[in-house]
């Protein structure tokens, strides 16, 4: 594998420093995770375009600066996030820098059990050991590699059996360069949903809310998803760095016997950001639906990777993925659905939708189906277009300004994602940042 | 006169399709149009509107003594110009309230009026509704999507009906319609007549103008007006097609044939 940059010393520096100081009272099995992550980083390395994985992202930006662990201070104590809950939330988890900042963070009031990872490798290692890093493999992915060579912090949330989690439980990952420093940091999480239990969990990503901005810092993420036999989970991510950080998670979701999975990913911010949500069938009867925004403006590149793997039969998936892009933006789909020889009766549909607002903005769309088994219901499709003319002179010729009119119409397009969010708060979030968003999106093109 | 439209050429694609157009219309009259396919009926009423690519290469048109051909689509429309579409488009994600909310509060804001409020709004809704007999839930529903092509002529007139055009251009209103539904688009149509509005019918068949009968009928033939006259030149249209118009080109005085 060709790769853009070699791992430096700084990483083997850095893990040495982790055995060290931090992970000495670690237990054995999972240093040893650790030691063969790293082995496999190192003999990955950055991957580079002609990996057909990253072929239209080039990560060299991310190889190229030093960044090193951040402080979980960086004056972050205070601010938005601190204040009261926008809505909903029977759980707050906050993490500066990828620490967890226990002082931001705010109890469950449900049946879910939240605590950061730390802390439940501490105390309840058993637990952990069978799941933790079990599920999103670091055979092929470096950054998933790296995030196991260094986990050290993250949210681990489980919904006990046969309880349902009213209010969705929220993770907030608040990231600063520290003092003009790049900081990187590797949040690892574990969500387990126990048999028949039912829960919403959100992941936030967001650069600092303070004026100096964010700066440029890197996210380099994974969450390990386990729904058990008949759980109901819905998964939100919002993800809106800062836009010089970079950002790059693998979502890895393992579904039981008749569970249903539905994951909603907003993609806003960074400079550069990179998703992979990764769903795998291991038993019948199961449903996911996939379901992503991504919206691009200045010189922003948003890439997204999804993979179905349906390995068992009658499982049902829906994906829907929109791209809006903007300004010299640029964005990727990559949509792989797998139907395992024996996966009979597997109903799979994918759509990919893109609107390009400008000249410059571009965006390569990927469906990929890889159809092993005969007896299966499978569509998928894809477009790549403009705001459409007649329905933009439709508008206008009933008095809506120009402006207005693309913005609504840009608007109605993602309309349909956003009406899909359960979660009120989430989804009034998500209609102002588009409302914000989309005046300034028309008047660049 | 409101309006006055004087040796008016248009192209589509580089291709002339107005050939000197000559029309005036006077407050309160309604204008019907007809002529063959092709003859340049619904390019007429797009470039009144204001279509982007439909370019004007000669002539002018006055409106209210302005120039209406300077003006954008959307100030043309707040000054009281309503294109009722041949073929309406369809926006999933708007909702027909939201929509004309914002088109209606826009033209008002023009004339400097204030805007109206979601309760205000909601009661002229209700009103207009059941002015052109539209079912209150397609109302509601995103613009068009999903509508019927009844439902969609019909809610072209509701849009006329709650934006109350000075001048209203109905673009071939009547095409793909059963009996019923022109009827129903017909009354609708006929409720808004006023003398304070003037309409110009674009149709290809006489069969609308039993229901919308028009003050003057101006038949169009390849780009400029071959026969203008009162409203029983449609029964003429109707024995003898256009045909007869098409051989001879008309010359100036063809006015005088009528």
């Amino acid at each position: 594998m060709e790769a853009v940059a070699r791992p430096d010393d700084l990483y083997s520096a850095s893990l040495a420093r982790f055995e060290e100081k931090r992970f000495a009272g670690e237990p054995a099995w999972l240093s040893q995770i650790r030691r063969e992550a790293f082995a496999r980083f190192e003999a990955l390395g950055f991957p580079g375009v002609k990996n057909e994985e990253w072929k239209y992202t080039n990560v060299g930006p991310i190889a190229k600066v030093p960044f090193r662990p951040g402080n979980d201070r960086a004056g972050l104590e205070e601010g938005p996030h601190a204040g009261p809950l926008p809505g909903g939330e029977s759980a707050r988890i906050v993490f500066i820098n990828g620490r967890h900042a226990p002082g931001l963070s705010k109890a469950a009031a449900g049946p879910a059990v939240v605590r950061s990872l730390r802390e439940a490798l501490r105390e309840e290692p058993q637990l952990l050991k069978p799941r933790l890093a079990r599920h999103a493999s670091f055979e092929k992915n470096a950054f998933t590699a790296l995030n196991t060579a260094f986990l050290e912090d993250g949210a681990f949330v489980r919904i006990p059996r046969g309880t349902i989690a009213g209010e969705p439980v929220h993770l907030i990952f608040l990231s600063a360069a520290d003092g003009g420093e790049p900081v990187v940091s590797h949040p690892r999480n574990l969500i387990l949903a126990e048999p028949n239990s039912q829960a919403a969990i959100i992941e936030t990503y967001i650069g600092s809310p303070l004026p100096e901005g964010g700066g440029i810092y890197f996210t380099n993420a994974v969450t390990e998803v386990v729904c058990e036999e008949g759980a109901v989970l819905e998964h939100y991510k919002l993800q809106r760095e800062s836009l010089s950080a970079f950002h790059v998670q693998t979502i890895q979701a393992a579904q039981g016997r008749a569970s249903n999975f539905a994951s909603h990913n907003f993609c806003l911010g960074a400079a550069l950001a990179r998703t992979d949500i990764n769903v795998l069938f291991t038993a019948e009867g199961s449903e996911c639906a996939l379901n992503g925004l991504f919206l691009a403006g200045g010189s922003q590149h948003m890439d997204n990777h999804t993979l179905i793997d349906h390995a068992k039969p009658r499982c049902t998936s829906r994906e829907l993925y929109k791209g809006i892009l903007d300004g010299r933006s640029r964005g990727v789909f990559h949509g792989k659905i797998i139907v395992r020889q024996d996966a009979q009766k597997t109903d799979a549909v994918q759509t990919n939708k893109n609107l390009l607002l400008s000249r410059e903005a571009l965006v390569n769309s990927t469906p990929a189906l890889e159809i092993l088994a005969d007896d299966v219901k499978c569509r998928h499709g894809s477009t790549i277009g403009q705001l459409d003319a007649n329905s933009l002179f439709y508008l206008r010729s009933r008095g809506i300004g120009e402006r207005e009119a693309r913005a609504l119409l840009t608007y109605a397009f993602a309309a349909d994602l956003a009406s899909r969010i359960r979660v009120p708060w989430v989804r009034e979030e998500i209609e102002a940042f588009l409302g914000q968003r989309l005046p300034q999106a028309a008047e660049a093109s | 006169m409101l309006l006055e439209i004087k040796n008016l050429h248009a192209s589509v694609g580089g291709k002339e399709i107005l050939k000197g157009v000559d029309l005036s219309v006077n407050e309160g009259e309604v204008h019907a149009i007809m002529g063959p396919n092709g003859s340049g009926k619904s390019t007429l009423a797009h470039v009144l509107a204001g279509r982007p690519g439909y370019d004007v290469t000669e002539g002018r048109v006055l409106y209210k003594g302005k120039d209406l051909l300077a003006m954008s689509p959307e100030i043309r429309a707040r000054e009281g110009v309503f294109l009722a579409f041949q073929y309406p488009v369809e926006i999933p994600g708007v909702s027909n309230v939201y929509f004309l909310k914002n088109a209606l509060n826009a033209i008002r804001k023009h004339r400097g009026e204030p805007e109206l409020d979601a309760m205000d709004f909601l009661k002229l809704t209700r009103e207009k509704a059941k002015l052109v007999d539209i079912d209150e839930d397609l109302v509601k529903r995103p613009v068009n999507e999903g509508f019927s092509g009844g439902e969609k002529k019909r809610n072209e007139i509701f849009q006329m009906a709650i934006l109350d055009p000075t001048l209203a251009i109905l673009d071939e209103t009547d095409s793909g319609l059963d009996i019923d539904a022109l009827r129903t688009v017909a009354a609708g149509v006929n409720q808004l007549r006023s003398p304070q509005r003037s309409m110009i019918v674009v149709t290809h068949y006489q069969r609308l103008l039993n229901y919308i009968v028009p003050d003057f009928l101006h038949v169009l033939v390849d780009g400029s007006i071959a026969l203008s006259g009162g409203k029983e030149l449609a029964l003429e249209l109707e024995e003898r097609g256009y045909a007869w118009l098409e051989k001879e080109p008309p010359g100036p005085h063809a006015e005088a044939v009528v």
